[in-house]
């Protein structure tokens, strides 16, 4: 019961700040309602027993990530104080898309619907650090450290160009 | 460019000059310019790419006064220019009058004169490094820094009833014998002080963060200094060994033996360093002094209405900031026709746009301090 | 009495006192860590401190909120009212959330996440946004440049924070903040002996993260740039105000917990008895420490000026004595249940105070660093360090298990030792500050 209580909440909360995000005139409220989009994703992974996964899209994803696209909109905003105003002529065609999408995806999962694990009954053997921890260092090694070097190629090129510039 | 009038705080002009250039005020309300001091700084992004000091806020018309005042008269006046080393004030100003009047003041009140002008210089050094500190963040030294100080204006407070502006010196010599107990007090006093020095040393000479900010930070080299009449500590930290002490002796100093610390670089560190030292040898003399007052008359015999032989004079003493000098015209009656005053702090603040260009902002503060400027001085 | 309430609501009762006890007292304790630094900031410079509000300014912090309370709130015009109204707001909820997973003794604790620890850092860095939304939102360019400042100055010291701690969780072994203190009992050391390098990582980056000094350019009087609380004015800053040093009970928290032993204390496998009695000699030593502040409070009390103070003194001496009773009682047996509460309690109590002393300690002793200083620090020398004391540790530990080496003090000093070292090639390496000015060419 509390489960669903809490999925019920998360959802409706991941749910109306991305609509509220997409809407929002002000670029840093849409800033900000992304944010509480992520937290509610991390609140559904805490309640599927996904603690390492809870933690870690809050420590990088909100804490890192959208600190990022929070400081740019900042920085670019910096001296054009006025609130940009956004227009948006392809409403119409996004809502039909967008409908068509979602009837889509609800056809997927309901024709699926048996194959879908039931999340009480699952078990972890491992916490989820441990589990995590295994995946990614034993049979998931050489993707991770692929992505690790992707990573610092980012890295060094962000660092040369802003370097440049200084 | 836009002029604003500004109450106060910083504030960021709408004239926009260059891609990233922007001019910021600092001032005349500012908890770090030591006074009423306006700067506007023009900045590159965080560079500072030049500077202007506008100043006046202070500016009381005191040489106009001494016009309009008897000799005598004037003495406390200057006290209140260099409101945190008066004694000195008072000094050059009893000096010039002095050598206008071709009088001389007895050894005995020379030698006074010489003990209370070093221990005001050992307070105004206290000031700057308590503030300077404080500036640059360090919270305890200001108040270490004024413990010894309140020791310093006790003695002035026994010996002349004031403890800031203390109009300590008469013309001709000295209106109050020293009180019992004054030799002692002096030397327990400087038997104190070396181990204050090094305490002050411990939490900031080696300190790292200290030595990070203040190291290349405003250099100012000699070539400049020279160029810019800047004396003093500056002067002194920027290469040039010039102290008026040695150079033009006065009241008692060819007695005392005595060294003028120098330094090679002219930034931030190596004024501390100077000024540092400057007040360890400033206990040397005040202990070489107090350990030999002659005896005899306190005041020379100038009689009660002053009225030098027309003509002019220009005598200089080196005051804690840098060279103090008093111009003075008589013609004959009891008001000087003009007093022209030298002041140390409004000279060296025009290296202020030479050491502040390619600082960053936040160096802008410890450039201030470092200067040590009294803005009674600067804008009489 | 328990069969009274729902079983569906039982487990949760506890903790929700807990939580209501942590927040209803920090507010308070808070205040009072704010009395408690300006008074050992009085100390070390030579003078009193708050005297006037209550006998030697103890109800200086209750004055204070009543001020803030009762000031006028202004906000700045074209300010955006909403995120005006929820940046501080942020600032604390966050702060106060990190409390949820901090153990206060073996069995205070509100929620033992298998992710403690990730959990606290987690809730820290969404403080963050407090600090950046409410820069934006005063409007002003400079409150901006300062909030964004003060923003990257916490992300880059919590990466270099996180690898100290990084170290001692290689020791550990959890994430989850009673395991690793249990750990530090298994292993009857603290890791702070084993680490200290990462200890020193830890010291240094959390007091960049709570942005004190020496890393408080962003909010110093003294600097141009004014600093992203300068709009808010009234509760709005006393609620800042209480984020930082609840972000600072956090942080000296986390390093009791990692490195400090948590609630142990001193020699947790020591079992020395006390003069042939069944109370270890180590056990002791909270009741005879309270006993030994209470006659010293005793022997001042004659010699105060004022008699309130004389008063209150002799009161707080009683009021130690009866905290040793109680230290010395619980050790008995009727009480003996309580033993491990109380006394975790206090000795968990005490280690944080002793590194809030740290901070303060240092807050007054050095200046402040410049932002690019500051930034150098972070990035150039601790970062590094943290880096290769991770994989040094690393080493070590696993030399240690495949080797059988039964000498763990000569791996520590080892590991310590090679990490001097690299300190020290650091340091000269690049800590360097470049010259601030280049001298004007050709003027």
């Amino acid at each position: 019961m509390l489960d669903k209580i809490l999925f019920a909440f998360f959802a409706v909360l991941a749910v109306g700040s991305a609509i509220m995000m997409i809407t929002r005139r002000n670029i840093v409220h849409g800033a900000v309602y992304l944010i509480t989009t992520l937290l509610a994703t991390a609140g559904i992974f805490l309640s599927l027993q996904a603690e390492f996964l809870f933690v870690v899209q809050i420590i990088l994803y909100v804490g890192g990530i959208m600190v990022l696209f929070v400081f740019v909109i900042m920085l670019v905003n910096l001296d054009v104080a006025v609130r940009l105003v956004q227009f948006n002529r392809q409403g119409l065609l996004a809502g039909v898309l967008a409908l068509v999408l979602a009837v889509q995806i609800f056809f997927a999962l309901w024709i699926g619907r048996s194959g879908l694990p039931h999340p009480a009954a699952r078990m972890m053997p491992l916490k989820n650090t441990e589990a995590v921890g295994d995946a990614l260092f034993q049979h998931y090694m050489l993707p991770f450290e692929i992505a690790s070097v992707l990573l610092l190629v980012a890295m060094i090129g962000a660092v040369v160009m802003a370097k440049r510039r200084v | 460019m836009t002029d604003t009038r500004t109450n106060g705080g910083s504030q960021v002009e709408t004239t926009v000059l260059g891609a990233d250039e922007i001019i910021l005020n600092m001032g005349p309300q500012h908890p770090s310019t030591h006074g009423v001091l306006r700067v506007k700084l023009k900045l590159d992004g965080e560079r500072v790419v030049d500077s202007e000091c506008i100043i006046g806020y202070l500016h009381r018309g005191v040489e106009k006064i001494a016009e309009h005042r008897s000799y005598q008269q004037f003495a406390p006046y200057v006290d209140r220019m260099d409101y945190c080393a008066a004694v000195s004030n008072g000094l050059g100003y009893c000096e010039a009058v002095e050598k206008l009047l071709g009088a001389e003041a007895p050894p005995r009140a020379r030698v006074v004169r010489t003990i209370l002008t070093e221990l005001q210089r050992i307070a105004s050094h206290l000031i700057w490094l308590g503030t300077h500190a404080l500036d640059i963040g360090a919270l305890t030294p200001v108040f270490y820094a004024f413990r010894e100080r309140e020791e310093i204006l006790k003695i002035f407070e026994k010996y002349c009833g004031a403890r800031l502006t203390t109009h300590a010196f008469r013309i001709g010599g000295l209106q109050y014998e020293t009180y019992d107990g004054f030799e002692e007090e002096v030397k327990r006093f400087c038997d104190d002080f070396a181990a204050k020095v090094d305490e002050y040393e411990t939490l900031l000479t080696e300190n790292r963060i200290w030595v990070g900010r203040t190291k290349g930070v405003g250099i100012l080299n000699t070539e400049d200094a020279i160029a810019l009449g800047v004396t003093g500590p500056v002067l002194r930290a920027s290469g040039m060994k010039w102290d008026l002490r040695k150079a033009t002796p006065y009241a008692a100093y060819d007695q005392y033996d005595f060294e003028i610390p120098t330094r090679p670089t002219g930034d931030t560190y190596d004024r501390y360093l100077v000024r540092m030292e400057e007040m360890r040898q400033s206990r040397r003399i005040c202990l070489q002094a107090v350990a030999n007052i002659p005896t005899g008359p306190i005041m020379a015999k100038v009689g009660k209405v002053l009225k030098p032989p027309p003509g002019e004079v220009y005598h200089a003493i080196e005051a804690p900031k840098g060279e103090l000098g008093y111009y003075i015209v008589s013609d004959g009656t009891t008001q000087p026709y003009r007093v022209r005053v030298r002041p140390p702090s409004f000279i060296n603040l025009q290296a202020f746009n030479k050491m502040a260009r390619g600082a960053l902002v936040a160096d802008v503060v410890a450039i201030i301090g470092t200067i040590d400027i009294v803005l009674g001085e600067v804008d009489r | 009495m328990t069969h009274l309430i729902p079983p569906a609501i039982l487990p949760y009762i506890l903790p929700v006192v807990y939580g209501a006890v942590i927040v209803a007292i920090l507010p308070l304790l808070a205040g009072y860590i704010v009395l408690l630094e300006r008074k050992i900031m009085a100390d070390m410079q030579v003078r009193l401190g708050p005297m006037r509000v209550g006998p030697h300014g103890l109800l200086q912090p209750l004055a204070d909120a009543l001020k803030l309370l009762l000031k006028e709130d202004i906000v700045p015009r074209h300010a955006d009212r909403f995120m005006f109204f929820v940046a501080p707001i942020l600032s604390v909820t966050m702060a106060l959330i990190a409390y949820a997973a901090m153990p206060f003794g073996p069995a205070f604790q509100v929620a033992d996440l298998n992710v403690g620890l990730l959990f606290i850092f987690a809730v820290g860095s969404l403080g963050i946004y407090g600090i950046v939304l409410g820069g934006w939102a005063s409007n002003s360019h400079y409150s901006l440049i300062g909030a964004l400042r003060s923003a990257a100055q916490l992300v880059s010291y919590e990466t270099a924070a996180a690898l100290g701690i990084v170290s001692a969780l290689l020791l550990a072994g959890s994430l989850s903040m009673k395991e690793i203190v249990r750990a530090q009992f298994d292993q009857g050391v603290w890791f702070i002996f084993v680490v200290p390098v990462g200890f020193f990582i830890y010291l240094v980056g959390s007091i960049a993260e709570t942005n004190r000094a020496p890393f408080d350019l962003p909010e110093a009087e003294s600097e141009l740039v004014a600093g992203y609380m300068t709009e808010y004015s009234g509760f709005r800053w006393a609620l800042y105000f209480l984020s930082e040093y609840a972000n600072m009970v956090i942080a000296a928290g986390i390093a009791t917990t990692l490195f400090l032993g948590g609630w142990l204390r001193p020699f947790p496998g020591n079992h020395q008895h006390l003069f042939g009695t069944p109370v270890e000699l180590l056990d002791a030593l909270p009741a005879l420490l309270f006993v030994a502040v209470g006659l010293y409070c005793f022997s001042l009390t004659p010699r105060q000026p004022v008699q309130i103070q004389k008063i209150v003194m002799a009161a707080v001496g009683g009021a130690c004595l009866v905290l040793a009773a109680v230290m010395a009682v619980v050790l008995f047996p009727p009480f003996d249940v309580a033993r491990d509460g109380v006394h975790g309690a206090f000795w968990f109590l005490a280690k944080v105070t002793a590194y809030l002393y740290t901070f303060l300690w240092i807050r007054f002793t050095f200046p402040r660093y410049r932002f690019d200083q500051l930034m150098r620090l972070g990035w150039r020398f601790l970062i590094p360090l943290g880096l290769i004391n991770v994989i040094v540790v690393g080493v070590s530990i696993v030399v240690q298990q495949n080797w059988e080496w039964k000498h763990p003090v000569v791996s520590a000093v080892v590991t310590t030792a090679i990490m001097f070292g690299v300190a020290l090639w650091l340091t000269e390496e690049g800590v360097k500050p470049e010259p601030a000015a280049q001298p004007a060419d050709g003027e």
